[in-house]
């Protein structure tokens, strides 16, 4: 399946993209995680905590666990900061 | 019920007679405003990003959870956007009810979880450099004290 993978603040920086198309296999967002991490180190070194990670798929937010059967946009940022 | 979610700044004073305009029934009106603060003079930028496809959705849900939880007659949240500077009005929310502890907890309600569930992020700019602002264990606990009932 294709992916739209979104990157949010200090991700967005880290990894140099504010999203990109991912052809993935992956089952779960550990998973599609995993992936990205093998590809480079920028994505190794975004990726290197993900207690300071938050995720949603399709506008949702998620957890690592989350399936991604279905899923059409997965998006990745820090802990929100708003108000 | 409203949200909005915009790069422009707001007026908090027409956005709250906007509120009440043409009813009668309502009886406490309680309103936030959030401003950027200068750091004591040390800020030199501020930026808030983003995701603007969940940003409205999240905010629309923290909204109606609100109104699930007290009896609420009228709401509003204006979040902004992009670059701001020191002083700006950043965010504001607005609850109408017949009795002021209805307005006053759901609008605490809704700081809570739109500072911890709403996708915003803060870029601080100072001589020292740029920097994410970080979330803090308060903002999470703030949140954890709603749960289990209101």
């Amino acid at each position: 399946m294709t992916l739209d993978v979104l990157y949010f603040a200090w991700l967005r920086e880290r990894i140099g993209l504010r999203g990109e198309a991912v052809e993935t296999d992956a089952a779960t967002v550990a998973e599609l995680v995993d992936e990205l991490r093998a590809r480079e180190e920028r994505y190794a070194a975004a990726f290197a905590d993900m207690a300071a990670v938050r995720v949603a798929v399709d506008q949702e937010l998620r957890d690592l666990a989350a399936p991604l059967a279905g899923a059409r946009e997965v998006a990745f940022f820090p802990p929100m900061t708003g108000g | 019920m409203a949200v909005r979610v915009q790069a422009e700044d707001f007026d908090l004073g027409a956005e709250l007679a906007g509120l009440r305009a043409g009813r009668a029934d309502i009886g406490a009106l309680v309103s936030f405003t959030g401003l950027v603060r200068d750091l004591g003079g040390r800020l030199t930028g501020f930026e808030l990003e983003h995701y603007p496809a969940m940003t409205e959705r999240a905010l629309a849900a923290v909204e109606a959870e609100a109104c699930g939880r007290w009896p609420l007659q009228a709401s509003l949240v204006i979040h902004r956007f992009g670059r701001l500077a020191p002083g700006d009005q950043i965010m504001m929310v607005a609850t109408a009810s017949a009795h002021r502890q209805a307005a006053f907890a759901a609008a605490e309600f809704l700081m809570d979880f739109l500072k911890s569930r709403a996708p915003f992020w803060k870029k601080e700019t100072t001589a020292a450099g740029a920097a994410w602002v970080e979330a803090t264990d308060a903002d999470e606990a703030a949140l954890a004290r709603w749960s289990g009932g209101g």
